[in-house]
């Protein structure tokens, strides 16, 4: 446990628990049992009976079809049969004109089989990718701290998509093989009941390889599933830092560690690739050999006069039928491994404990005042590491709270318990003296509008992202919000203007801007507290001064939280939060922290020392 | 694929040899009902005991045979496949991390990524598929169309002419399901921009209650995807029961005209029930000669957008060299203009000069071009006009690695990587232990030894377990670490306290002397010791000089210095 921030609301999941003794920084595979898990697709496939039932009519239809040519060509055979200048040309007229019947009405058919189960397979994998992400909005944020983007990514496309695949078809095929294996062992066994003494070895010996080597296999598609989220994570991560990597001209190192990745990846695909695809003919070959020892065992028998020579070859040709729904049925076996170890991924995604639901009797916060209450707090992001310990801390509606101490003293900590992305361990939050555990997060959440230093622009058009917390303002409120955090000059001087949109790397549009219109968005926001987390960290100082009016305005009749470096804000504050350590130690009035001449006045002259 | 066959080509070989070996399989398999045959239609009817044992024991001889050939064979196809991939990864990463800033925002990150795991993976399931797949249906076809050529002629040539009905359905369905592949991936790729911006943007999405839109938004995506998926996946499914259609009816037309031909005495019965023998053979392989166009449309779809990366010319190419000019300064700007967008001036006729050893400290409002003078020196973009030197010569005509060997860079809000402290100030160069230290002490990082495990203590994705400070220590002892010839720090030690930016620039001035240091900042004191100070309105220069200078001849740069420490202790 060598992170202190790691685990999220003292409360650890099962995985979580599995994950900090081991590697901790990788989706799991949840080990569940085999048939836990099929039970699980299968409800995905049941969510879609109508589907399901279609297909398995449609299949069996098309099959009965299917059988139908064969018998009507053999009758027309036998009426060309009769020999030169003989043949009965009204049969052979007849039957091509049916066979040409049947032939489309099967295609037709085996088309329309093939449309449902793609569109069986498809709302399947949608709805999978559809419960990922459902659960992923649920998680709480300390879940993304721990898990790189691109391993999580990798679980939403690439494993549902092996999922998919797997599904699709070859459960369907399944149940198809095992209705022919069925029908054939039991016409075997009216036959010639002693030569099932083989198939008694062929069987047992089939279940016990495929049972033997899907043990084997299954690790190894886990880790194939496993090391291609690893490289995509690394991946998502290393592009992300391209400009840094160039800059130190790291390129080739970096490249040398994606190899190792890469490597790694490959490796666990042909290894799982290799071992996967023994199954086929390892149970072909098992059933070559039970053919031919029923050949060479038949004919003793027939040699000695104990069968016909027609029940033999009947026979034969049953064992045949037989062998290629086996062979099927083991392929698809050795398929789904690779399928249940990328669901496994899956699951773990959608089962990651998701923040605790709100309170049954959760209530609206509505009509809010602003009135906000720390009291008696204790937190501790690891059970017996405390950052927080017995702090009180009450702001007055309207009233401006600053929170100081040197970095990495848990400022941010506050605020994630203010907005509630975590939970208080003792003690409790209160606004307008309801404990906000008993108010819903989206209610509690709506109450306040957030800026935090770190800006977060998404692929959009500048416009969608500034109104992206109101998407029913006019354009007029926009551009006044864009021209109150003096941002309007420079989108309007873009060829685009507002429509422009904002690429990752946002090349164009300075870091001191991206903050700019992050405070554009918040603008618009109508919240009655608000929290700025080093807000303007990347703006120059005369822009600073010049939003100052914009920043006064909103922060007017709001009850604010604000974490800053400069003092300017911090004097005015009414009350002000002095950490250090990840304890409060001092709080009060700028005055009289001053007046203390304890932590405050040090922190204070330390900053002013440096100025003279 | 026809984009990616330099990558196949060095394992050509071993590809035949597989798919020869495969084809060994396939013959194995295929006498086993043959041997059958004799022994029950010839052995058993002579009573000949012997033979049936012999012909059992051939029998079992080609089970293990075809078992031996299959398994190495898909051993075979595993590793090909895979190290096929495995290059075209690499020279994709590799290429990816060549695109310029500009090549790059018109790619996405998103897509960077699907293209560099999904496209590729989709490549490589095709290669070993076909490998797999791709022998034993032809043979099979060409094998069984010979048979028939040798029986009768005519009634082969009925069957035959199917085939090219069969080439130009495969040909119309492949031609519609490429590009909705393509059209597919693309989908994908914003499937994975709004997971990937969801994740990052978490605290703002929840603060903001937008969780319930932005699923809104990913539904649409999912639904999008899905559909795209349904019409690739349904138009490609036409492929199999048409081909089979069309064979059929071609069987049946065999069947008419094989009965004239009875009639007319012009061949036996018999050849007709041996026809329609093979003629399953042949179906079955038609059929598995068209599901591998299916694979193989999806496997070409993802094959060109992974070429579409590789194909991309190379940007910001190094220019042939010139003499250096002498006695020239460290670093000069001359006359340097430049535009992100081509539209507008992010830079204009920007000059200075800078000695070894100096200080620039840059000062400006929010997009006046600071950190552009940052990506020009470095070469992260090429100026429209006007020239950039260092030691007298063009950035442009020198080696990249020889030109990024001297910077030592924080940009502003800099990348950390998951992985120790150590890790992170190392960033993969090679270093040892009393560098990093050294290193992190000159950029005051005292918070290393008291987090657990100290220089080998873990940081977060993101770095999302280091406070702001933190962060740009971290990335201060990054660019110490390597001994820079010219350090630029970018806008990178706001989050820290002044007595602590004091000690770091005490100790920049200690032990760094002759490295020349580019210096973006907020704050007056911050720079206000520098050799040369440019303050920068709207990309352009409106004050260069000492402090002193600038505090008489620059207003924009007195009033913000007024601001700031004017009236003595407020405002800081």
């Amino acid at each position: 446990m060598s992170n202190p921030n790691l685990i999220g609301g003292g409360r650890l999941t099962r995985a979580e628990v599995k994950g900090l003794n081991g590697d901790h920084r990788r989706l799991d595979n949840k080990t569940v049992s085999k048939s836990a898990l099929l039970r699980r697709l299968w409800q995905y496939l049941g969510r879609n009976r109508l589907l399901l039932v279609l297909s398995l009519i449609l299949s069996v239809s098309s099959s009965l079809l299917a059988l139908y040519g064969p018998k009507l060509s053999g009758t027309a055979i036998n009426a060309i049969d009769l020999g030169a200048g003989k043949v009965d040309f009204d049969t052979v007229i007849r039957c091509a004109v049916l066979m040409a019947v049947f032939y489309t009405a099967s295609s037709i058919l085996t088309f329309l089989l093939n449309a449902v189960m793609i569109r069986l397979s498809r709302t399947v994998s949608k709805q999978m990718r559809h419960d990922v992400f459902e659960n992923l909005t649920a998680l709480p944020v300390s879940f993304f701290d721990r898990y790189q983007t691109g391993d999580i990514i990798s679980s939403i496309t690439y494993d549902v998509d092996t999922v998919n695949q797997a599904l699709s078809s070859d459960l369907l095929q399944i149940l198809q093989s095992i209705v022919t294996v069925t029908v054939s062992f039991v016409m075997m066994l009216t036959i010639a009941p002693r030569l099932i003494l083989i198939f008694l070895f062929t069987i047992p010996l089939t279940i016990v390889f495929v049972k033997w080597l899907t043990q084997k296999v299954r690790p190894l598609f886990r880790r194939r599933s496993g090391k291609l989220g690893e490289l995509n994570g690394f991946v998502e991560e290393m592009l992300s830092g391209q400009k840094t990597i160039r800059a130190y001209d790291r390129e080739a190192a970096v490249l040398e560690r994606f190899d190792r990745k890469n490597d790694a990846a490959v490796d666990a695909y042909t290894v799982a690739e290799a071992y996967g695809t023994i199954t086929g003919p390892s149970v072909n070959c098992i059933n070559n050999i039970s053919l031919a020892l029923v050949c060479m065992f038949g004919s003793t028998l027939f040699l000695r006069g104990e069968i016909g020579l027609g029940d033999l070859s009947s026979f034969v040709q049953y064992s045949r039928k037989f062998s290629g729904p086996i062979n099927e049925i083991a392929n698809i076996i050795a398929e789904l491994q690779s399928a249940f170890a990328a669901a496994e991924r899956v699951f773990s995604l959608i089962d990651a404990e998701p923040e605790r639901a709100d309170d049954e009797n959760a209530i609206e916060l509505t009509d809010v005042r602003g009135d906000v209450e720390l009291r008696n707090v204790d937190f501790a992001y690891v059970p017996g590491k405390p950052i927080i310990h017995g702090l009180n801390l009450h702001a007055e509606p309207g009233s401006l709270t600053a929170i100081v101490g040197p970095t990495g003293a848990g400022k941010t900590t506050i605020i994630n318990l203010l907005m509630r992305f975590y939970d208080v361990d003792g003690g409790g939050v209160y606004v307008d003296g309801k404990d906000v555990r008993t108010l819903t997060r989206k209610s509690l959440r709506r109450a306040y509008t957030m800026v935090l230093q770190d800006t977060w622009l998404f692929h959009g058009t500048i416009y969608d992202n500034i109104a992206y917390g109101r998407p029913n303002a006019t354009r007029e409120e926009v551009i006044a919000a864009a021209k109150a955090a003096r941002i309007h000059g420079y989108i309007s001087r873009l060829p685009q203007g507002y429509d422009t949109v904002l690429s990752d790397n946002g090349t164009s549009i300075s870091m001191g801007q991206k903050q700019l219109l992050t405070i554009a968005r918040a603008m618009l926001l109508d919240a009655h507290m608000l929290i700025l987390d080093e807000a303007t960290s990347n703006v120059d100082t005369r822009t600073e001064q010049r939003i100052q009016s914009a920043m006064r305005t909103l922060m007017q009749g709001k009850t604010c939280f604000v974490i800053a470096h400069r003092l300017s804000t911090i004097r005015s504050a009414d009350h002000i939060l002095v950490l250090d350590g990840g304890k409060v130690v001092e709080q009060g009035t700028h005055d009289s922290l001053m007046a203390q001449n304890g932590f405050y006045r040090k922190l204070y002259e330390a900053q002013f020392d440096s100025v003279a | 694929m026809s984009e990616l066959k330099k990558y196949i080509r060095p394992y050509l070989g071993y590809i035949v040899l597989t798919m020869l070996i495969k084809l060994m399989g396939a013959l194995a398999e295929l006498l086993i009902p043959y041997l059958m045959e004799i022994m029950l239609d010839v052995k058993v009817p002579q009573g000949d005991v012997k033979s049936i044992y012999l012909f059992g024991g051939l029998m079992l001889l080609c089970a293990f045979l075809c078992l031996g050939a299959n398994v190495i064979a898909n051993r075979m196809s595993a590793v090909s496949s895979g190290r096929i991939t495995r290059s075209v990864r690499h020279d994709l990463f590799e290429k990816l991390q060549s695109l310029s800033a500009r090549q790059m925002d018109g790619l996405t990150v998103a897509s960077a990524e699907s293209r560099l795991t999904s496209d590729t993976y989709n490549v490589n399931q095709l290669l070993a598929r076909i490998q797999r797949l791709g022998i034993r249906a032809p043979s099979l076809l060409v094998g069984g169309i010979i048979m028939m050529l040798g029986m009768d002629v005519m009634l082969s040539l009925v069957l035959v002419a199917m085939l090219p009905i069969i080439a130009v359905v495969v040909y119309r369905v492949t031609k519609t399901t490429v590009p909705l592949y393509t059209h597919e991936q693309t989908i994908l790729d914003r499937v994975v921009r709004v997971v990937q911006e969801n994740i990052t943007g978490i605290r703002v999405i929840k603060a903001l209650s937008k969780t319930d839109d932005e699923k809104q938004r990913f539904h649409s995506v999912n639904e999008e995807l899905t559909a795209t998926d349904l019409k690739a996946g349904t138009v490609a499914a036409i492929t199999n029961p048409a081909s089979s259609l069309v064979l059929n009816l071609g069987l049946t037309l065999v069947v008419v005209v094989g009965a004239l031909r009875v009639n007319g005495g012009h061949c036996p019965p018999g050849v007709i029930v041996a026809f329609l023998q093979y003629f399953t053979m042949i179906l079955n392989a038609m059929l598995g000669i068209t599901r591998i166009f299916v694979m193989w449309s999806k496997g070409e779809a993802s094959a060109r957008r992974v070429a579409d990366v590789l194909n991309q010319p190379a940007d910001l190419q190094q220019q042939p060299a010139k003499e250096a000019e002498p006695n020239a300064p460290h670093i000069e700007f001359r006359d340097v203009s430049f535009s992100y967008t081509g539209v507008g001036k992010n830079l204009e006729h920007l000059s200075f000069r800078l000695q070894s050893g100096q200080v620039l400290g840059i000062l400006g409002s929010t997009g006046s071009g600071k950190s552009t003078i940052i990506n020009l020196l470095m070469r992260l973009y090429d100026p429209d006009e006007g020239q950039i030197l260092i030691d007298g010569q063009d950035v442009r005509t020198m080696d990249a690695t020889e030109l990024r060997s001297r910077f030592g860079v924080v940009f502003q809000n800099d990348f950390v990587t998951e992985g120790t402290i150590a890790d992170n100030i190392r960033f993969f160069r090679d270093m040892d232990d009393t560098a990093l230290e050294r290193a992190a002490q000159h950029a005051q990082a005292d918070f290393i030894p008291h987090k657990e495990g100290g220089m080998q203590a873990e940081v977060m994705v993101r770095g999302n377990n280091l406070s702001g400070g933190q962060k740009q220590r971290l990335l201060i002892a990054r660019a110490l670490a390597g001994d820079p010839d010219i350090l630029i720090l970018d806008d990178s030690s706001s989050a820290l306290d002044y007595r602590t930016d004091a000690n770091l620039r005490r100790a920049l001035r200690q032990h760094y002397r002759h490295t020349t240091t580019v210096l973006v900042a907020q704050r007056v004191s911050s720079l206000m010791h520098a050799d040369l100070i440019l303050v920068l309105d709207d990309g352009e220069v409106i004050g260069s000089g000492t402090h002193d200078e600038l505090m008489q001849t620059c207003e924009e740069y007195r009033i913000i210095a007024q601001t700031q420490m004017g009236d003595g202790k407020e405002a800081v």
